[in-house]
């Protein structure tokens, strides 16, 4: 993504926001997001009309923030980057603004801004200390006149899928898992619980890929630039498919963490703005491997294909009774879902894929455990 | 005369191509011998003199068996005396000959520097274009041995600074064995740096290699993120820190000096127009330091080029201590590379 539309503003100047507040709604290629304030502080300045298209990195607001001594010209919240990760240093607190208020930027920001027309001062820097950089620069550049019709969802996917399959060696593995045991704990678990608050088997089988990649790292993370580099976390994608066709996959953070009841809410809430378009741009960046499930469209297997970069995708298929053998040699009807894998050859093999799907099954043989 | 060196040399390399693509595992020491024993074979004016460079096999063992293959006449052991034998080698330079002058380190080369400095250097200038002198002077350089301050110094920026001289400090094994016939062929006086730790570097070399030019630097590792500029014994360190961000994300280009005087700008201004950031890693002082010159050339020519204030990594402004963890300490080592390199990319 590298542009986008601001759709409303959810604040207004003299209002005062905290860190994590939404205040604005902007709309990608994917969807209806939700923008979060990166500052604490008293809205100043609203810098973008609803309406118009703008790029990945625009100063969208300027905040006043509240720290004593703080200049007005503090950080603006800006349309969220896609993948890259924020400075591991943060800016100084001044922003870009220096030594007697002049804008601190690099020789090949000052050269570029001065090509490109674009204002230092509504920058900020992410330089060291803080000093506004090139990148910055390019980032808040005008879009270059385009007349092209922006990319739709379906754009979207076709352009991510056809480059997974032109790109990533997939291998696809399938095994067949008895979900006897977790299908009566599930029952167990939601007895004395009230309707909202139930865990859906599709939570379990998250967690259970969560559970399982903190010893296979090699399918958590992205394929970039010819090598395999480990996801920060375990940021599981939770396909969604949208009633208006098409679908997202946003990022359950760290669901490897935390216990299964506090990440109930989580999950719910993530599907339920993934279906009404209110995701947050860290959700849609962020997914280091992505679980599917077609249970309910009543196919056994899923064959799915990697979400570049990542480099794994696990699908389930329908919960169906099966016939199966059972410990004491008789025949017993179970429950029984057919998980896959497939995932990218460059990064790993069959064997390893093997393994990983056999501890996925261990845990969900032991439920109580996630 | 710039051009007469890159000619010559241009003209050996490409005899030296193609012909034969075996290689051969050798040392940096050994490859420096094989230098000198091609040299003295193929030109009977060519001779190797200085402080126990005959029967002791010189002090770091460069021509050990030479002696033996040459003689006394061409392989010839000198009195303790710097500025006598540097000058005689002048002397001889002027003379006809084609003398390699061995100097035990940069340290010692101090005793000799009136030799260098207002003979050597000058003579062409102060006889209005009359007089060459073709001499080279190999010598020592650098830490990271034990052998205390007064052996393990790095002074090439002395020299570097010095007009009428040419100034080269082989890193690689290809360098160790091409410069010399280079720098013979060369009617300037030329001072090579040899880093006391370069001598056991190993590695392959092949069969054929030959002279190289002594003017341009060399891009050891190409990068997009920062360029950082080195030489000498720093090469091996500056590689290690560049393999060590790259684990990071981080894609260093890295540029071998290779000739420190003249300073190859063209190959450093390019590589920072591209990579927009510059870290120069060098084992002298800070103050005055190599380091220094190529900072303040980054900043002349390419300013409008640069992302980030340019970074040194230099020697602490100590004499080289003697204790292996405090020598260690004063010397640039890749972990503080790696601490530069994360402070100009804001990363860390």
């Amino acid at each position: 993504m590298d542009e986008a539309t601001l759709v409303e503003w959810r604040v207004k100047p003299g209002d005062r926001v905290e860190r994590g507040d939404i205040v604005a709604a902007i709309e990608t290629s994917k969807g209806v997001i939700d923008i979060e304030s990166f500052d604490s502080g008293i809205v100043d300045a609203l810098l973008i009309e609803p309406g118009v298209k703008i790029p990945v990195g625009t100063a969208l607001a300027r905040i006043r923030s509240d720290a004593p001594g703080t200049p007005a010209h503090s950080t603006p919240p800006a349309a969220p980057a896609p993948a890259p990760p924020a400075p591991a240093t943060p800016p100084s607190p001044a922003g870009a603004a220096g030594r007697e208020g002049r804008v601190r930027a690099s020789p090949a920001a000052r050269r570029h801004a001065a090509e490109l027309g674009v204002d230092l001062a509504r920058l900020h820097g992410t330089g060291p200390h803080g000093v506004i950089t090139i990148e910055d620069v390019a980032r808040a550049a005008p879009p270059a006149r385009s007349t092209a019709p922006p990319p739709d969802m379906r754009a979207t996917i076709a352009a991510a899928m056809t480059r997974a399959k032109r790109e990533i060696p997939h291998y696809y593995l399938a095994t067949g898992v008895d979900l006897h045991k977790a299908t009566l704990w599930l029952a167990e678990y939601n007895r004395e619980r009230p309707v909202t608050g139930r865990v859906l088997m599709g939570l379990l089988f998250v967690r259970a890929v969560a559970k399982a990649l903190t010893g296979f790292a090699d399918f958590n993370g992205f394929y970039k630039d010819g090598a395999f580099v480990p996801g920060p976390g375990i940021h599981v994608g939770v396909a969604v498919a949208l009633r208006g066709g098409g679908l997202v996959a946003p990022a359950l953070h760290d669901a490897d963490g935390n216990t299964l009841d506090a990440q109930r809410p989580a999950f719910q809430d993530l599907v339920t703005r993934a279906r009404s378009g209110h995701l947050r741009a860290s959700e849609m960046a962020d997914a280091t491997i992505t679980v599917t499930s077609l249970g309910e469209r009543g196919v056994d297997t899923v064959f799915p294909v990697i979400h570049p970069p990542q480099v794994a995708i696990v699908g389930f298929g329908r919960v169906a009774q099966k016939p199966v053998v059972t410990a004491d040699g008789g025949i017993a009807a179970h429950p029984v879902v057919q998980v896959s894998l497939a995932a990218d050859h460059r990064v790993s093999d069959g064997h390893r894929g093997g393994l990983f799907l056999a501890a996925i099954e261990r845990w969900l043989q032991t439920p109580e455990q996630l | 005369m710039g051009a007469r060196c890159r000619a010559d040399a241009r003209c050996v390399y490409a005899l030296g191509t193609g012909v034969n693509d075996s290689a051969i595992q050798t040392t940096y020491r050994e490859a420096l011998r094989s230098a000198l024993r091609e040299a003295m074979r193929a030109d009977p004016r060519v001779f190797l003199m200085g402080e126990d460079v005959g029967r002791y096999g010189g002090s770091y063992a460069v021509s050990l068996g030479l002696l033996e293959e040459f003689g006394p006449e061409r392989i010839r052991d000198t009195p303790l005396s710097e500025s006598a034998f540097t000058g005689a080698g002048i002397g001889a330079a002027l003379g006809g000959m084609r003398p390699i002058v061995e100097i035990m380190t940069v340290n010692f080369s101090l005793l000799a520097l009136d030799q260098i400095l207002n003979n050597a250097a000058t003579i062409r200038h102060m006889s209005g274009g009359q007089f060459s002198v073709p001499l080279v002077i190999r010598m020592a350089t650098g830490a990271g041995r034990q052998l205390a301050a007064q052996h393990s110094h790095s002074l090439e920026n002395w020299y570097a600074h010095i007009p009428g001289l040419r100034v080269v400090a082989p890193a690689t094994l290809a360098d160790a064995r091409g410069m010399l016939p280079t720098a013979l062929a060369c009617p300037d006086p030329v001072v090579m740096f040899e880093h006391a730790t370069l001598y056991n570097l190993e590695g392959a070399l092949p069969a054929d290699s030959g002279a190289v030019d002594i003017e341009r630097a060399a891009i050891r590792r190409s990068g997009k993120d920062v360029t950082l500029v080195t030489y000498g014994g720093s090469l091996p360190k500056t590689l290690a820190a560049a393999d060590a961000l790259a684990a990071d994300g981080i894609d260093c280009e890295v540029i071998d000096l290779r000739s420190l005087r003249p300073i190859d700008d063209a190959t450093i201004i390019a590589s920072v127009a591209r990579t927009r950031r510059i870290v120069v890693v060098d084992e002298g002082w800070r103050s005055g330091s190599l380091a220094g010159e190529i900072v303040t050339r980054v900043v002349e020519q390419a300013f409008y080029d640069l992302d980030a204030a340019p970074a040194r990594v230099c020697s602490e402004e100590v004499p080289i201590p003697y204790a292996k963890h405090l020598e260690e300490a004063a010397l640039p080592q890749p972990a503080k590379i790696v601490a530069a390199v994360h402070a100009v990319m804001n990363r860390g």
